[in-house]
């Protein structure tokens, strides 16, 4: 890994998008992450997505809670609000700023570690509630901080460096998440960003909570033989459902796809979701023939990925709780405390 | 050019890997190395500049292209425009004026340049002129055992370098120096001789003779009243020899020079120099094809010279015998299907610039009016000696050229690569070889690496903007034409603009068996030119890497299949060589090496195969 910055020498024909961007605008510090990490090619994809999505930095809050992917928010969108929380509790702090602040865009970034062992009641609350988010887990089966143990996703029967045996039955969160009721599902891999940056421009514009588990190898503690999450493994195994392009409404569609190869899925927000079938028996709006179809292929050792779920029409937190339009730091001080007055009459009202 | 190899696998064409054992390949990724026409190892030499190793970078300039204080000052500079900086920042890295510093800066070196044997090996060599060109085969073939006589008419070292260049550019002292070092190698020097005859060098005692006359005739302006005013017409590089010697010690106020190479730019600013107060500069082209570098039209225009471009001289106008003026013809450049030019007169009326003087600065030919049309020596349609452009000899096989007589009048660098090849040549010649079995460069590639994120080289890559030379006051400078005008570096300036070099001989090299495509290196490039794709055809590959590699002169580094059936390509165009991918490498699939390359010298063995 590497103490130098990044030199700020660009090419002269480097891209900019819309808002006049450079992708280099979108990336934060250095990583201290170890040489090869998955979860730096996540951070990569994420620069790529917010830069082709025209995202205005100071409208995108990241948060996150502890662990190596944890560390990552630094890594990328360093213009942008950031929040490390405790160990897990990244969902309860991002759905309290979600209500407080709806004009932002909420970035969640959590690990293995922290979404499916200290944080996993918090990971499940998030997503029933629906709070309208993009939930990314950098997925590597271990702890990476603490010198590589088992973490609750590894898979049953995976080998560790050092040759142990995990006898433990993982949890499977992309199984969770569907069962739990979020409304944009997918699953992908840090080595794979063909299919994981649309993935995440997709949910980026998804109305409710969008959950990505991408598989990211741990290069120092889990990538031998004998893991089922290293690269070669994943590669391996890899069985994509579908391809995704995120086509905004300022898009021109100039290609074409042959009858029932292509599902298009229209956002609530006018971005179309081109779904390319790699698996023409797919149905990404059916719940229960995901949630099958995921176990199906997990028995027979394959790793699903691609977008396994979406609900388009899907409502948020806000609306469940109709919750005021304007983020609370523009209402004011009269509005947001009324006065003693308006609260007697409150509690007369529930008496 | 050809960039990367092509081969047809099945029914689809796809890139060859790239064969980094050809040492070409690596050359070319060193631009200035690669456009130098001696092939001066740049980013080495600028490093030990960085680190005030003033004397060992100018060795290593002194090898490579003989007059390093000289080029320093005055060199046309061809690394420059190929630097890596000037296509990633807004300037390239002041390379010449960072050779100056060593020169400059350096300690006493005379005891660590090489010494001619006490026995010679009895062979005598003949070299006509004493320009830049002689005096690098004389030096080559000194140190070998060779017994060199330069001849001059002159009545010291350095030709065209001493006798046409102004002294506020380059003074004596700098040229006596590094004639000096060449001529303390025992070579025998006769100055202030003209040599009238090829034929009797070629039937005396020499075993080979070398020609470095230069191009030593300026051309004329043949348009009426030339012969009318001809008293106050003068060409251009005669006077700036008249001027180089002291004989011309003053001119008119009203001054126009002829011309846009890099002799007009010397003679307007000469002329400013010795009393003229209106003087200006007409060509023909327009400003950006005018022939002298710009850096030189700059100083020219730093100095109240204007330059006027797109007029013809038509005709000198005179009174009695006096110069009153020049008459021009307005025109307007045209290019045709083939880009080549013709100037078009616009049909405005002709213009009259009034003046007491004019230096004709149009352009130098050649000749060779002392070697005799029937000794064998065959000249060419231009009056060009027919020579084999590789080992430099002439249809009279001990007969060789070098510099502005050889192929056509270039430049001091160009001169002393001729000489180098030249002397090569001569060695092979004299010891019977065959002189097309070339030596080849002696190459060298080494890792860098020294710990998990610490190189030999400092590879942070500085931000800083390209350093201007300090310069005396105008005021100053105008009235004495022998005060140099520029400053040079100080140390800390060096240091700032040395650490501008890139350090383009630190090459990335990639292992195909040890990468395990995590992307790391793609995500971590600043300039984004590393790619892992499938493989194409070269125009289909270029077209669709994470950054479009649009330059075609700067070749892609593709590796062979990986794991995954992809390939790693690389576009060379906009690497930094900041090692940031090997740092970020988990394998050590990527390393930096260091790219050494020195060319060939006489005497170098050519290698068994």
């Amino acid at each position: 890994m590497t103490y130098l910055a990044k030199p700020k020498l660009l090419r002269a024909d480097a891209p900019k998008n819309t808002l006049g961007y450079t992708r280099r605008d979108y990336e934060g510090a250095i990583s201290t992450l170890c040489a090869g990490c998955g979860h730096d090619s996540i951070s990569a994809a994420v620069v790529q997505a917010c830069f082709d999505l025209d995202i205005e930095p100071h409208k995108v809050a990241k948060l996150s809670g502890i662990g190596c992917s944890s560390k990552t928010p630094d890594y990328f969108l360093g213009a942008s609000h950031g929040f490390n929380t405790t160990h897990g509790r990244m969902p309860s702090v991002l759905t309290g700023a979600a209500l407080a602040n709806r004009d932002l865009t909420y970035l969640g970034v959590s690990g293995d570690g922290d979404s499916a062992s200290i944080g996993i009641g918090q990971f499940a609350h998030a997503m029933r509630r629906g709070v309208n988010m993009t939930y990314i887990v950098e997925n590597n089966g271990v702890y990476g901080l603490t010198k590589g143990q088992f973490s609750a996703t590894a898979d049953k029967g995976s080998k560790s460096k050092r040759g142990v045996v995990n006898n433990d039955t993982p949890i499977d969160l992309v199984a969770l998440a569907l069962q739990l009721g979020a409304s944009y599902v997918a699953r992908s891999f840090s080595g794979d960003k063909e299919q994981l940056i649309p993935l995440i421009k997709g949910a980026l514009r998804h109305r409710g909570p969008a959950f990505i588990d991408v598989i990211s190898p741990c290069v120092t503690f889990n990538n031998h033989a004998g893991s089922t999450k290293s690269y070669d493994y994943v590669r391996e195994h890899n069985d994509a459902v579908n391809r995704l392009d995120v086509i905004l409404p300022r898009d021109q569609i100039n290609t074409s796809y042959p009858p029932g190869s292509l599902r298009r899925i229209v956002q609530h927000d006018g971005s179309i979701l081109h779904l390319r079938k790699l698996d023409t028996d797919y149905d990404p709006s059916d719940r229960v023939g995901a949630m099958n179809h995921l176990q199906e292929r997990h028995a027979l050792g394959e790793i699903v990925t691609g977008l396994l779920y979406v609900d388009s029409s899907a409502e948020d937190l806000h609306r469940h709780l109709n919750t005021v339009e304007k983020p609370l730091n523009l209402l004011g001080d009269a509005y947001l405390c009324p006065g003693s007055k308006a609260l007697e009459a409150l509690n007369a009202s529930l008496r | 050019m050809l960039l990367a190899q092509h081969t047809v696998t099945g029914d689809s064409a796809h890139v060859k890997p790239t064969n980094i054992g050809a040492h070409d390949y690596f050359h070319k990724v060193v631009d200035c190395q690669w456009a130098c026409p001696a092939h001066t190892p740049v980013p080495e030499y600028i490093r030990l500049i960085a680190a005030g190793r003033y004397s060992e970078a100018y060795l290593i300039n002194w090898r490579s292209n003989v007059f390093p204080g000289i080029l320093g000052r005055v060199c046309d500079r061809p690394c420059e425009p190929a630097c890596r900086r000037g296509r990633v920042d807004q300037e390239p890295v002041a390379i010449c004026r960072l050779k100056r510093v060593c020169a400059d800066l350096k300690d006493d070196i005379q005891d660590r340049l090489p010494r001619a044997p006490e026995n010679k090996n009895g062979k005598r060599i003949a070299c006509v002129g004493a320009g830049p060109a002689s005096l690098t085969v004389a030096r080559d073939l000194a140190v070998l055992g060779y017994q060199v006589t330069v001849f001059d008419n002159g009545a010291a070292p350095g030709g065209m370098m001493r006798s046409q260049i102004p002294k506020f550019r380059l003074p004596d002292n700098v040229i006596d120096e590094e004639c000096g070092y060449i001529t303390n190698l025992g070579v025998e020097t006769r100055y202030n001789q003209w040599v009238d005859s090829l034929r009797k060098l070629v039937d005396g005692e020499w075993d080979a003779v070398f020609v470095g006359t230069g191009a030593p005739r300026g051309r004329d302006a043949d348009i009426p009243g030339r012969k009318e005013a001809a008293a106050h017409i003068q060409i251009g590089i005669e006077w700036l020899a008249n001027v180089a010697f002291g004989h011309t010690t003053k001119i008119a106020k009203r001054v126009i020079v002829l011309g846009g190479g890099n002799t007009a730019m010397d003679c307007c600013r000469s002329a400013r120099r010795l009393g003229g107060e209106d003087v200006k500069v007409v060509v023909r082209s327009g400003f950006e094809e005018m022939k002298a570098s710009p850096w030189e039209k700059e100083e020219a225009i730093h100095e109240g010279i204007p330059i006027l471009n797109m007029l013809v001289p038509k005709e000198f106008a005179h009174d009695n015998g006096r110069l009153t003026g020049v008459l021009f013809e307005k025109v307007r450049a045209e290019y045709d299907a083939k880009g080549r030019r013709s100037l078009i007169p616009t049909g405005e009326p002709d213009l009259l610039m009034e003046c007491d003087e004019v230096l004709v600065a149009i352009g130098q030919e050649n000749a060779f009016p002392w070697i005799e049309k029937d000794i064998g020596l065959q000249f060419d349609k231009w009056d060009m000696p027919v020579l084999d452009p590789v080992t430099l000899q002439s249809t009279l096989p001990k007969v060789f050229f070098g510099g502005d007589a050889a192929l056509g009048p270039k430049n001091i660098i160009t001169a002393a690569a001729q000489g180098h090849q030249a002397a090569i040549s001569i060695d092979l010649f004299c010891r019977g070889k065959t002189l097309l079995e070339r030596p080849p460069p002696m190459v060298n590639l080494v890792s860098q690496k020294m710990g998990i994120h610490e190189w030999s080289y400092d590879n942070q890559v500085s931000e800083e903007e390209r350093k201007k030379v300090p310069v005396k006051a105008l005021e100053k400078t105008l009235k004495d034409i022998k005060l140099e005008l520029e400053l040079g570096f100080d140390p800390y300036m060096a240091c700032a603009e040395a650490e501008r070099c890139l350090n383009c001989d630190i090459e990335t090299v990639f292992t195909v068996k040890t990468c395990i495509e995590c992307d790391a290196c793609v995500d971590i490039c600043p300039t984004e030119c590393i790619t892992f794709t499938s493989n194409g055809e070269e125009d289909d590959l270029r077209g669709r890497l994470k950054a479009p590699a649009k330059n075609r002169d700067q070749a892609l580094y593709v590796s062979d299949v990986l794991k995954t059936g992809r390939i790693m390509v690389k576009d060379e165009n906009i690497c930094l060589h900041c090692g940031m991918c090997a740092e970020r490498c988990p394998t050590g699939a990527w390393d930096m090496q260091k790219f050494f390359l020195q060319c060939a010298e006489a005497g170098t063995e050519v290698r068994k195969t």
